[in-house]
Protein backbone atom coordinates (compact mmCIF):
# COMPACT_ATOMS: atom_id res chain seq x y z
CA UNK A 1 0.00 0.00 0.00
CA UNK A 2 1.26 3.84 -0.66
CA UNK A 3 1.60 6.47 1.43
CA UNK A 4 -1.84 9.01 0.32
CA UNK A 5 0.08 11.69 0.98
CA UNK A 6 3.59 10.96 -1.25
CA UNK A 7 3.08 7.60 -2.93
CA UNK A 8 6.19 6.36 -1.13
CA UNK A 9 5.66 2.43 0.10
CA UNK A 10 4.43 1.60 3.50
CA UNK A 11 5.22 -0.87 5.40
CA UNK A 12 2.24 -2.51 7.25
CA UNK A 13 2.91 -5.18 9.94
CA UNK A 14 0.36 -8.67 8.84
CA UNK A 15 -0.44 -8.26 12.73
CA UNK A 16 -1.17 -4.45 12.90
CA UNK A 17 -4.89 -3.73 14.27
CA UNK A 18 -7.30 -1.28 13.82
CA UNK A 19 -6.82 1.75 15.46
CA UNK A 20 -2.80 1.33 14.99
CA UNK A 21 -0.68 4.44 13.99
CA UNK A 22 1.61 3.74 10.76
CA UNK A 23 3.84 6.51 9.82
CA UNK A 24 5.12 6.85 6.30
CA UNK A 25 8.77 6.51 6.33
CA UNK A 26 9.34 8.89 3.54
CA UNK A 27 6.82 12.27 4.22
CA UNK A 28 6.88 11.09 8.54
CA UNK A 29 2.77 11.26 7.62
CA UNK A 30 1.01 9.11 10.16
CA UNK A 31 -2.09 7.22 9.62
CA UNK A 32 -4.57 5.12 11.65
CA UNK A 33 -5.79 1.70 10.56
CA UNK A 34 -9.49 2.51 9.67
CA UNK A 35 -10.36 -0.96 8.85
CA UNK A 36 -8.18 -4.03 8.07
CA UNK A 37 -9.77 -7.33 6.77
CA UNK A 38 -7.10 -9.88 5.85
CA UNK A 39 -4.40 -8.16 3.66
CA UNK A 40 -7.24 -5.15 2.74
CA UNK A 41 -6.81 -2.23 4.67
CA UNK A 42 -8.22 0.84 4.83
CA UNK A 43 -6.05 3.65 6.31
CA UNK A 44 -7.58 7.69 7.93
CA UNK A 45 -5.56 10.44 8.78
CA UNK A 46 -4.07 10.13 12.08
CA UNK A 47 -5.16 12.88 14.68
CA UNK A 48 -2.57 15.21 15.33
CA UNK A 49 -1.59 15.43 19.27
CA UNK A 50 -3.65 17.55 21.34
CA UNK A 51 -3.20 19.50 24.37
CA UNK A 52 -4.68 17.00 26.99
CA UNK A 53 -2.99 13.57 25.66
CA UNK A 54 -1.14 11.52 27.57
CA UNK A 55 -0.77 9.70 30.80
CA UNK B 1 -14.12 -16.55 31.44
CA UNK B 2 -14.51 -13.52 31.79
CA UNK B 3 -14.43 -10.31 29.41
CA UNK B 4 -12.75 -7.17 29.45
CA UNK B 5 -13.38 -4.12 27.40
CA UNK B 6 -10.22 -1.98 26.51
CA UNK B 7 -11.03 1.67 25.41
CA UNK B 8 -9.01 3.09 23.17
CA UNK B 9 -8.50 5.94 20.67
CA UNK B 10 -4.63 5.27 19.35
CA UNK B 11 -3.88 1.61 19.72
CA UNK B 12 -0.76 1.69 21.19
CA UNK B 13 1.60 -1.07 22.45
CA UNK B 14 0.31 -0.88 26.05
CA UNK B 15 -3.49 -1.56 24.70
CA UNK B 16 -2.00 -4.15 22.42
CA UNK B 17 -0.27 -5.58 25.96
CA UNK B 18 -3.44 -5.94 28.12
CA UNK B 19 -5.36 -7.45 25.33
CA UNK B 20 -2.43 -10.19 24.88
CA UNK B 21 -2.17 -10.58 28.39
CA UNK B 22 -6.38 -10.69 28.72
CA UNK B 23 -6.05 -13.34 26.18
CA UNK B 24 -3.16 -15.36 28.07
CA UNK B 25 -5.08 -15.86 31.03
CA UNK B 26 -7.91 -17.12 29.03
CA UNK B 27 -10.48 -14.12 29.02
CA UNK B 28 -11.93 -12.52 26.51
CA UNK B 29 -10.42 -8.69 25.42
CA UNK B 30 -12.75 -6.68 23.22
CA UNK B 31 -11.14 -3.14 22.07
CA UNK B 32 -13.75 -0.43 21.41
CA UNK B 33 -12.89 2.61 19.79
CA UNK B 34 -13.89 6.06 21.75
CA UNK B 35 -13.59 7.87 18.62
CA UNK B 36 -16.34 5.68 16.74
CA UNK B 37 -18.83 4.86 19.40
CA UNK B 38 -22.01 6.73 19.62
CA UNK B 39 -23.80 7.56 22.91
CA UNK B 40 -27.13 8.78 24.02
CA UNK B 41 -29.08 9.47 26.91
CA UNK B 42 -31.10 6.16 26.46
CA UNK B 43 -27.71 4.19 25.72
CA UNK B 44 -27.86 0.64 27.79
CA UNK B 45 -24.98 -1.71 28.59
CA UNK B 46 -25.92 -4.16 26.62
CA UNK B 47 -26.45 -2.27 23.54
CA UNK B 48 -22.64 -2.84 23.23
CA UNK B 49 -20.27 -5.09 23.56
CA UNK B 50 -18.50 -4.12 26.77
CA UNK B 51 -17.74 -7.17 28.81
CA UNK B 52 -17.65 -7.28 32.60
CA UNK B 53 -15.30 -4.47 33.15
CA UNK B 54 -13.76 -1.40 30.77
CA UNK B 55 -10.54 -0.28 31.57
CA UNK B 56 -10.39 3.01 30.13
CA UNK B 57 -7.15 3.69 28.23
CA UNK B 58 -7.53 7.13 25.68
CA UNK B 59 -4.66 9.26 25.28
CA UNK B 60 -7.29 11.75 25.14
CA UNK B 61 -7.91 13.01 28.39
CA UNK B 62 -10.57 14.87 27.82
CA UNK B 63 -12.37 12.36 25.76
CA UNK B 64 -11.23 9.57 28.02
CA UNK B 65 -12.96 11.28 30.93
CA UNK B 66 -16.32 11.93 28.67
CA UNK B 67 -16.58 8.79 27.98
CA UNK B 68 -15.68 7.18 31.46
CA UNK B 69 -19.03 9.21 32.15
CA UNK B 70 -21.13 7.86 29.44
CA UNK B 71 -19.91 4.09 30.60
CA UNK B 72 -20.81 5.28 34.11
CA UNK B 73 -24.21 6.20 32.94
CA UNK B 74 -24.81 3.27 32.11
CA UNK B 75 -23.82 0.96 35.23
CA UNK B 76 -20.74 -0.08 33.63
CA UNK B 77 -17.30 -0.58 35.95
CA UNK B 78 -14.43 1.63 34.98
CA UNK B 79 -11.16 1.38 35.76
CA UNK B 80 -10.34 4.05 36.75
CA UNK B 81 -13.75 5.70 38.00
CA UNK B 82 -14.36 9.18 36.30
CA UNK B 83 -14.25 10.73 39.70
CA UNK B 84 -10.57 9.38 40.14
CA UNK B 85 -9.40 10.75 36.14
CA UNK B 86 -11.55 13.97 36.86
CA UNK B 87 -8.84 14.47 39.69
CA UNK B 88 -5.98 13.10 38.01
CA UNK B 89 -6.52 14.88 34.86
CA UNK B 90 -6.17 17.94 36.63
CA UNK B 91 -2.81 19.54 38.38
CA UNK B 92 -4.46 21.89 40.66
CA UNK B 93 -7.26 19.22 41.55
CA UNK B 94 -5.15 16.38 41.90
CA UNK B 95 -2.55 18.42 44.33
CA UNK B 96 -5.08 19.54 46.72
CA UNK B 97 -6.43 16.26 46.58
CA UNK B 98 -3.04 15.44 47.82
CA UNK B 99 -2.76 18.19 50.34
CA UNK B 100 -5.49 17.41 51.64
CA UNK B 101 -4.64 13.62 52.53
CA UNK B 102 -1.43 14.95 54.15
CA UNK B 103 0.28 13.36 50.76
CA UNK B 104 3.69 15.64 50.94
CA UNK B 105 3.52 17.55 47.88
CA UNK B 106 5.82 19.97 46.84
CA UNK B 107 4.69 24.09 47.51
CA UNK B 108 2.34 24.97 45.10
CA UNK B 109 1.06 28.37 44.48
CA UNK B 110 -2.76 28.94 42.26
CA UNK B 111 -3.78 32.33 40.95
CA UNK B 112 -6.45 33.18 38.58
CA UNK B 113 -5.52 35.79 36.63
CA UNK B 114 -1.82 36.71 34.72
CA UNK B 115 -2.10 39.90 37.22
CA UNK B 116 -2.79 37.99 40.44
CA UNK B 117 0.34 35.40 39.45
CA UNK B 118 2.45 38.52 38.67
CA UNK B 119 1.47 40.07 42.92
CA UNK B 120 1.91 36.54 44.10
CA UNK B 121 5.63 35.94 42.09
CA UNK B 122 6.52 39.39 43.77
CA UNK B 123 5.35 38.12 47.48
CA UNK B 124 7.27 34.47 47.66
CA UNK B 125 9.91 35.24 44.44
CA UNK B 126 11.92 33.47 42.20
CA UNK B 127 12.50 30.37 41.20
CA UNK B 128 9.13 28.56 40.55
CA UNK B 129 7.48 26.15 37.85
CA UNK B 130 4.87 26.99 35.93
CA UNK B 131 2.51 23.85 34.82
CA UNK B 132 -0.54 23.86 32.69
CA UNK B 133 -3.16 22.69 34.58
CA UNK B 134 -3.86 20.05 31.99
CA UNK B 135 -1.79 18.31 29.65
CA UNK B 136 1.05 15.80 30.06
CA UNK B 137 4.41 14.60 28.89
CA UNK B 138 5.93 17.90 30.04
CA UNK B 139 4.25 20.32 27.71
CA UNK B 140 4.25 23.49 28.57
CA UNK B 141 5.89 22.83 32.35
CA UNK B 142 8.58 25.69 32.56
CA UNK B 143 11.01 27.12 34.69
CA UNK B 144 10.38 31.05 36.01
CA UNK B 145 13.51 32.31 37.27
CA UNK B 146 13.40 35.50 35.95
CA UNK B 147 10.66 38.71 36.06
CA UNK B 148 11.53 39.10 32.20
CA UNK B 149 10.69 34.94 31.07
CA UNK B 150 7.79 35.29 33.47
CA UNK B 151 6.27 38.41 31.97
CA UNK B 152 6.71 36.69 28.91
CA UNK B 153 5.34 33.58 29.54
CA UNK B 154 2.28 35.21 31.01
CA UNK B 155 1.44 37.58 28.11
CA UNK B 156 1.70 34.58 25.37
CA UNK B 157 -1.17 32.90 27.84
CA UNK B 158 -3.22 36.46 27.93
CA UNK B 159 -3.22 36.10 24.18
CA UNK B 160 -4.26 32.65 23.36
CA UNK B 161 -6.58 32.84 26.22
CA UNK B 162 -7.55 29.21 26.48
CA UNK B 163 -10.07 28.69 29.50
CA UNK B 164 -7.19 26.46 31.33
CA UNK B 165 -4.17 29.84 30.21
CA UNK B 166 -6.86 31.78 33.27
CA UNK B 167 -5.94 29.12 35.94
CA UNK B 168 -1.86 29.98 37.09
CA UNK B 169 -0.61 27.07 38.80
CA UNK B 170 3.13 27.80 39.96
CA UNK B 171 4.89 25.39 42.16
CA UNK B 172 8.74 25.51 43.86
CA UNK B 173 11.37 24.69 42.29
CA UNK B 174 12.38 21.14 44.15
CA UNK B 175 15.93 21.16 44.74
CA UNK B 176 15.98 17.20 43.45
CA UNK B 177 18.74 15.00 41.74
CA UNK B 178 18.08 15.35 38.06
CA UNK B 179 15.75 12.52 38.34
CA UNK B 180 12.28 11.09 39.24
CA UNK B 181 10.75 8.35 40.68
CA UNK B 182 7.50 6.75 38.35
CA UNK B 183 5.56 4.02 40.48
CA UNK B 184 2.92 2.04 39.11
CA UNK B 185 0.03 1.15 41.96
CA UNK B 186 -2.67 -1.34 41.25
CA UNK B 187 -5.13 -1.21 43.87
CA UNK B 188 -2.76 0.67 46.21
CA UNK B 189 -0.59 -1.82 45.76
CA UNK B 190 3.02 -0.75 43.92
CA UNK B 191 4.02 -2.90 41.67
CA UNK B 192 7.08 -1.84 39.95
CA UNK B 193 8.79 1.44 39.97
CA UNK B 194 11.49 3.19 37.91
CA UNK B 195 13.75 6.46 38.13
CA UNK B 196 13.48 8.70 35.29
CA UNK B 197 16.42 10.74 34.91
CA UNK B 198 16.37 13.74 32.86
CA UNK B 199 18.01 13.88 29.41
CA UNK B 200 19.69 17.47 29.71
CA UNK B 201 17.16 19.46 30.59
CA UNK B 202 14.85 19.77 34.25
CA UNK B 203 12.41 17.82 32.75
CA UNK B 204 12.54 13.68 33.70
CA UNK B 205 9.50 12.81 31.21
CA UNK B 206 9.97 9.29 29.28
CA UNK B 207 8.12 10.98 26.31
CA UNK B 208 10.97 13.77 26.12
CA UNK B 209 13.53 11.11 26.04
CA UNK B 210 14.31 10.22 30.03
CA UNK B 211 16.53 7.55 30.67
CA UNK B 212 13.83 4.71 32.53
CA UNK B 213 16.14 2.50 35.08
CA UNK B 214 14.67 0.50 37.36
CA UNK B 215 13.93 1.33 40.65
CA UNK B 216 13.57 -1.01 43.76
CA UNK B 217 10.66 -0.46 45.91
CA UNK B 218 11.71 0.69 49.61
CA UNK B 219 9.54 0.51 52.22
CA UNK B 220 9.29 4.67 52.47
CA UNK B 221 8.43 4.65 48.26
CA UNK B 222 6.20 1.62 49.14
CA UNK B 223 4.22 3.95 52.07
CA UNK B 224 4.28 6.83 50.27
CA UNK B 225 3.01 5.30 47.04
CA UNK B 226 0.05 3.83 48.49
CA UNK B 227 -0.73 6.43 50.38
CA UNK B 228 -1.09 8.96 47.27
CA UNK B 229 -3.19 6.03 46.13
CA UNK B 230 -5.84 6.10 48.61
CA UNK B 231 -5.65 10.18 48.36
CA UNK B 232 -7.08 9.60 45.10
CA UNK B 233 -9.24 6.82 45.08
CA UNK B 234 -7.61 3.88 44.51
CA UNK B 235 -7.53 1.79 40.53
CA UNK B 236 -4.79 1.76 38.56
CA UNK B 237 -1.71 4.86 38.68
CA UNK B 238 0.89 6.54 37.79
CA UNK B 239 2.72 8.06 40.75
CA UNK B 240 5.59 10.88 40.56
CA UNK B 241 7.88 10.83 43.00
CA UNK B 242 10.89 14.03 43.49
CA UNK B 243 13.62 13.09 46.48
CA UNK B 244 13.61 16.56 47.68
CA UNK B 245 16.87 17.80 49.16
CA UNK B 246 15.03 19.10 52.17
CA UNK B 247 11.74 16.89 52.74
CA UNK B 248 12.85 13.35 51.33
CA UNK B 249 11.06 11.88 49.13
CA UNK B 250 7.27 13.98 47.88
CA UNK B 251 4.56 12.97 45.22
CA UNK B 252 4.07 15.99 42.48
CA UNK B 253 1.50 13.83 40.60
CA UNK B 254 -0.33 11.09 40.08
CA UNK B 255 -1.53 10.25 36.35
CA UNK B 256 -4.85 7.94 35.61
CA UNK B 257 -4.04 6.56 32.51
CA UNK B 258 -0.30 5.05 32.94
CA UNK B 259 1.93 4.69 30.60
CA UNK B 260 4.50 1.34 31.14
CA UNK B 261 5.46 0.06 27.72
CA UNK B 262 9.10 1.23 28.63
CA UNK B 263 8.68 -0.09 32.74
CA UNK B 264 7.44 -3.35 31.32
CA UNK B 265 11.08 -4.29 29.84
CA UNK B 266 13.04 -4.12 32.80
CA UNK B 267 9.80 -4.91 35.38
CA UNK B 268 10.16 -8.03 37.71
CA UNK B 269 6.39 -8.17 37.38
CA UNK B 270 4.30 -8.72 34.49
CA UNK B 271 2.43 -5.40 34.42
CA UNK B 272 0.03 -5.47 32.09
CA UNK B 273 -1.26 -8.95 33.98
CA UNK B 274 -1.28 -7.55 37.24
CA UNK B 275 -3.75 -4.74 35.99
CA UNK B 276 -6.15 -7.28 34.30
CA UNK B 277 -6.48 -9.81 36.84
CA UNK B 278 -7.29 -6.51 39.44
CA UNK B 279 -10.11 -5.36 36.87
CA UNK B 280 -11.23 -9.04 36.85
CA UNK B 281 -11.23 -9.00 40.62
CA UNK B 282 -12.45 -5.57 41.07
CA UNK B 283 -15.97 -6.52 39.56
CA UNK B 284 -15.82 -10.14 41.46
CA UNK B 285 -15.44 -7.76 44.79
Amino acid sequence: MNCPECDATLNIPGDASVGEIISCPDCGADFEIAKKDGSNVELKQAESVGEDWGE
Amino acid sequence: MSKVCIVFDRLRAEEKMLQKEASDLGHDAVMLDAKITQVNTDSKREDYDLGDVVLERCVSYFRGLHFTASLEFMGMPVLNKFEIANLCGNKMFMTLQLKKHNVPTPKTYFSFSSESASENIDKVGYPLVIKPVIGSWGRGVMPLKDKDTTDAIFEIRDITDSPHDRIYYLQELVQRPPRDIRVITVGDQPIAAMYRKSSGGFKTNIALGADPEICEITKEIEDLAVQASKAMGGGILGIDMMEDQKNGLIVHEVNNTVEFKGLVRVAKRNIPREMIEFALNYVRK
